[in-house]
């Protein structure tokens, strides 16, 4: 192994360096540099995002422990991209409310520790790697759940989250060693060829599922969900929702694509009736949400549902419609969290009813939510209409039109509850109780731009779409 | 750029120049300029065709097609005939007509026009669709923007209206894409590339259970839109609550694409299934006719009265197309042209009535021909052209349709016949008996209410849509001429 090798892993160690030294930058800084580092911090990130883009070779290191190629490349930098929006929608929250407990970067590298367990599990080559991926994903997150000390929700958030996850952690690497004991690897390449449908193989692959179900939020393992989103800072819950939840899919994606296809005929069996539930359970509790929180959990559940489509099409076509919809995904929930933030920041207020009339007062807020609400439910000419009508298009193409059928159903419902938002935006009157006019700040204004202009090209510019299908199509070739 | 986008780019560029405007008078005018320009460019593309459809004998003229998703196989694909530029002028005249009568609107008028606008888009581009990608983008993009324009500025139980509204047209459209899918998955039947062009999918074999299998999806999908029974239920709120320009727009154009989907898409793509389903959902036409008329005799309101009579005078539409011939199919196209300009004349006056009266309910008004002379007249004549009265388009329509739907001699098709040619008289008592109450009559208002008589802006939108009725009543046979050229090779599909 020689040192350009290890080049491969430029994510990797990228990140590690920033993390570093955002630590040693936070040792040395005084207090009054705490809210400057933040913005520093945001920059360095963002010129970090930018260098990603740069192509890099194929191949895995460390005896195929750790593998990267174009699609796991593309899908790194996308997730580098939702973490720099999110970033840039948090900076406000940070600079108002931690730096005042003489602490600023600590966030932020918690928030990449996470981010660089994510580039692990997703460039993982067997199963310890992804499991060290998994752990280092969720441990930080845990912490940042239960960031706000003082707050009781968020104390009680960040231990509900933890016992969940501990718990699906153990549940999926019990999977993982009745998987073994089946095929006695643990390496991806090797594990295909060998796996088999029996008793001890479902038995695993069903834990597996289990495992990373919690992470993605399915049905039945959501319930930690909306009660973890409503207690988390809305940073986190943003970074759950969309990040973490983005990455989930592409390790399951990964996975079940590659590992586990001749386990084929088993998993989209159970895919098939975890997709009508979660699908269902999500938008029907979605209907009657009253905290904006709560209401973007249940959303985000729903929307789980509809990624899941995809995987009934174990080709090229599901494998991209996937990841396109995670893209354009990203984007749009980025813009939604991002107006709730911006409302939170300024007035403290996350209520729906709160929002009674909010297009009078704030126009531009208000419209950014518009196109990110109309996103999700997949409304054109916005991108989550081509994500979604591609993911139907890739059950459909597998003949699953009773599938395709409930998920229209259940898209036309959802666009119910999203209508209610629109409706209290819009239709309402503003009152003396209504949020006042005000000027979100400019990194707010440039988090919310770049999502919003997300929302409005990704769909429309279909390049996009054919380098996605290149890009995967050489993957399933591995 | 080819004649046929700048009907999609036209509007777009309106409404990229609405966001500068400040009020309602820059936002009226700058509106009025786009649609002015439109309208000037649909009636050109009438000539255009007609010198086109000359020396080109291919279904689709001024055809365009560009790549767009290339693994799909989506294109934007655009071209017409004569049906779709028939169309195209309708929605352009009643566009044209209803930024008129809205010349007043006071709250958000930018935002008014925007969205207005932004539907008609989606109606333009669905006019030139050649490719059902295409087509149902702008599909859905024409019915969103419904319910802010209808909650928003709407009277009455507007935020349910509008939700309901838009919630029945997005289901439908849900089972439109299902049926789409069902279409594309199967167009590679013959052994061909699985593709959305319509022309391309007419020349396959689709297989004889798929089709039955989604047609009823397809129909169904498109029919909502057409206010086919059961499924009429959002059309009556809904215009009971939109704003005047709204009821218009909507009565007179987003409905029809409920019957040319049907025309184009379901029937000409999945025939074996249309004629499969063929007596059910003519059954259901049937009793749309025959309910929308007797719903029309019950109610008490203007607009309900006028939206139950869309429901039963669209059902003539849809009953038509189901006839399957040509005669038959010529009357459904006129019918669709005739309704969209009588309904949008009905819902302008409607709308002008209410300003001043501030009530709609019939027993309430009365005598208004003695004050308001010229609203009077125009509601006169066009409550007659809306009965099939000869001399306007509603006659040319139906009789068209009734004579086709005769020229089938089995008991079945004669019984469903005798039924909705019933209609007329149904029709002609909701018409008379509203135009008697309102209209004649007692005058029995306080003398101090201020009741101004027609503004310009109102005559002008009136007189516009009040000119192709009497155009078509008077010399039908340029436009069945054109309308026959066009639709039999979409006839022979199913004979």
């Amino acid at each position: 192994m020689d040192w350009n090798s290890l080049l491969l892993m430029r994510y990797e160690l990228g990140l590690l360096a920033l993390i570093l030294l955002l630590v040693i930058f936070e040792i040395f800084s005084g207090k009054k540099q705490k809210g400057s580092l933040i913005n520093f911090s945001i920059l360095l990130f963002a010129i970090f995002t930018a260098i990603g883009f740069i192509p890099l070779e194929e191949g895995s290191i460390f005896g195929g422990m750790f593998r990267t190629n174009d699609m796991l490349h593309f899908f790194k930098g996308t997730l580098n991209v939702g973490v720099l929006i999110l970033l840039l929608q948090s900076a406000d929250w940070l600079k108002d409310k931690v730096v005042d407990q003489n602490k600023s970067t600590e966030f932020i590298v918690l928030l990449f520790s996470s981010l660089l367990g994510m580039y692990f599990m997703i460039s993982a080559g067997d199963f310890l790697m992804f499991y060290i991926g998994l752990e280092l994903a969720t441990l930080p997150v845990a912490a940042l759940v239960a960031y706000e000390t003082l707050k009781r929700d968020s104390a009680e958030a960040g231990v509900k989250y933890i016992l969940s996850s501990a718990l699906a952690s153990g549940t999926a690497i019990f999977g993982i060693s009745l998987l073994y004991a089946t095929t006695g690897t643990i390496y991806f390449d090797a594990f295909a060829d060998v796996i088999s449908i029996s008793n001890l193989s479902i038995l695993g692959l069903v834990f597996f599922i289990s495992g990373l179900g919690f992470k993605i939020s399915l049905v039945p393992f959501h319930f930690w969900t909306a009660d973890v989103y409503e207690g988390a800072p809305i940073p986190v819950a943003s970074y759950l929702s969309v990040i973490s939840k983005g990455a989930a899919v592409i390790i399951l994606l990964i996975i079940m694509f590659t590992v586990m296809r001749p386990l084929m005929p088993v998993w989209n069996k159970i895919f098939y009736m975890v997709i009508i539930a979660t699908m269902a359970i999500g938008n029907l509790f979605a209907l009657r949400q009253k905290n904006m929180k709560r209401f973007l959990a249940f959303s985000s559940i729903a929307q789980a549902g509809f990624i899941l489509l995809g995987f009934m099409s174990v080709d090229t076509l599901g494998v991209t419609t996937i990841i396109y919809f995670v893209a354009i995904y990203i984007f749009s929930n980025l813009g939604a969290f991002g107006v709730v933030q911006s409302i939170s920041n300024a007035t403290g207020r996350e209520s729906m009813d709160d929002y009674k009339g909010l297009y009078r007062t704030n126009p531009k807020l208000s419209l950014i939510m518009m196109l990110a609400l109309f996103s999700l439910a997949g409304i054109p000419p916005l991108a989550g209409f081509f994500g979604k009508f591609f993911l139907y298009a890739a059950a459909a193409s597998k003949g699953y039109y009773f599938l395709v059928f409930i998920g229209v159903v259940m898209a036309t419902i959802s666009l119910y509850y999203y209508l209610l938002v629109v409706k209290k935006m819009f239709l309402a009157k503003n009152d003396e109780t209504s949020i006042p006019y005000f000027e979100s700040r400019p990194l707010m204004k440039i988090g919310l731009i770049i999502a919003s202009i997300g929302i409005l090209v990704v769909g429309l510019y279909s390049p996009l779409y054919d380098y996605i299908y290149n890009i995967s199509s050489s993957f399933l070739n591995l | 750029m080819d004649i046929l986008t700048l009907f999609v780019v036209v509007p777009v560029l309106t409404v990229f120049a609405l966001i500068f405007t400040k009020d309602l008078k820059q936002s009226r005018v700058v509106a009025l300029i786009g649609m002015a320009v439109q309208l000037a460019m649909s009636i050109n593309l009438v000539f255009a065709y007609l010198k086109e459809r000359a020396v080109n004998d291919s279904i689709m003229v001024f055809t365009k097609d560009v790549m767009w998703f290339e693994k799909f196989n989506i294109h934007y694909s655009i071209g017409v005939d004569s049906i779709s530029v028939l169309m195209i002028v309708l929605t352009s005249i009643i566009v044209f007509a209803g930024i008129f009568i809205s010349w007043k609107i006071n709250d958000l008028p930018k935002e008014f026009f925007i969205s207005l606008i932004v539907l008609s888009t989606g109606v333009f581009g669905f006019f030139i669709s050649v490719d059902l990608f295409t087509m149902f983008v702008f599909y859905e993009i024409a019915v969103i923007p419904m319910y802010l324009l209808i909650g928003i500025w709407g009277s009455g139980p507007k935020e349910d209206s509008a939700m309901k509204l838009t919630l029945m047209l997005m289901g439908a459209s849900a089972l439109l894409s299902v049926g789409i899918f069902g279409i594309y998955y199967n167009s590679g039947a013959d052994g061909g590339p699985l593709t959305f062009n319509l022309l391309e999918i007419a020349q396959v074999n689709i297989p004889l259970e798929a089709q039955k299998l989604f047609f009823p999806l397809v129909f169904v999908g498109f029919a909502v839109l057409g206010a086919l029974f059961p499924f009429h239920t959002w059309s009556p709120s809904g215009h009971a609550s939109a704003p005047t320009a709204v009821s218009m727009l909507h009565a007179g154009v987003l409905m029809k694409l409920g019957g040319y989907g049907v025309f184009r898409v379901a029937m000409y793509l999945l025939p074996e299934g249309a004629l499969h389903w063929n007596d059910f959902f003519l059954v259901l036409a049937t009793i749309g006719v025959v309910y929308g008329g007797m719903g029309a005799i019950m109610q008490k309101d203007l607009k309900y009265i006028n939206a139950y009579a869309s429901v039963s005078h669209l059902g003539l539409v849809l009953f038509a197309l189901l006839m399957i011939n040509k005669v038959s199919w010529t009357g459904a196209i006129i019918q669709s042209l005739s309704h969209g300009l009588l309904t949008a004349l009905f819902f302008a006056l409607i709308g002008m009535v209410y300003g001043r009266t501030h009530t709609r309910d019939i027993a309430k008004l009365g005598g208004l021909m003695k004050i308001l002379p010229f609203i009077g007249a125009v509601y006169v004549i066009t409550g007659l052209a809306y009965l099939g009265l000869p001399g306007f388009s509603g006659f040319v329509a139906e009789m068209n349709i009734f004579v086709g739907a005769f020229q089938h001699d089995d008991t079945f098709r004669r019984i469903l016949t005798v039924f909705v040619v019933s209609s007329i008289v149904v029709t002609a008592v909701y018409i008379l008996r509203m135009i008697g109450k309102i209209m004649m009559g007692p005058l029995d208002y306080p003398k101090g209410v201020e009741m101004p008589t027609a503004a310009w802006y109102e005559k002008v939108g009136l007189v516009i849509l009040m000119i192709p009725v009497v155009l078509i009543g008077v010399m039908p046979f340029g436009i069945t001429e054109m309308i026959k050229e066009s639709i039999q090779p979409f006839l022979e599909r199913l004979l």
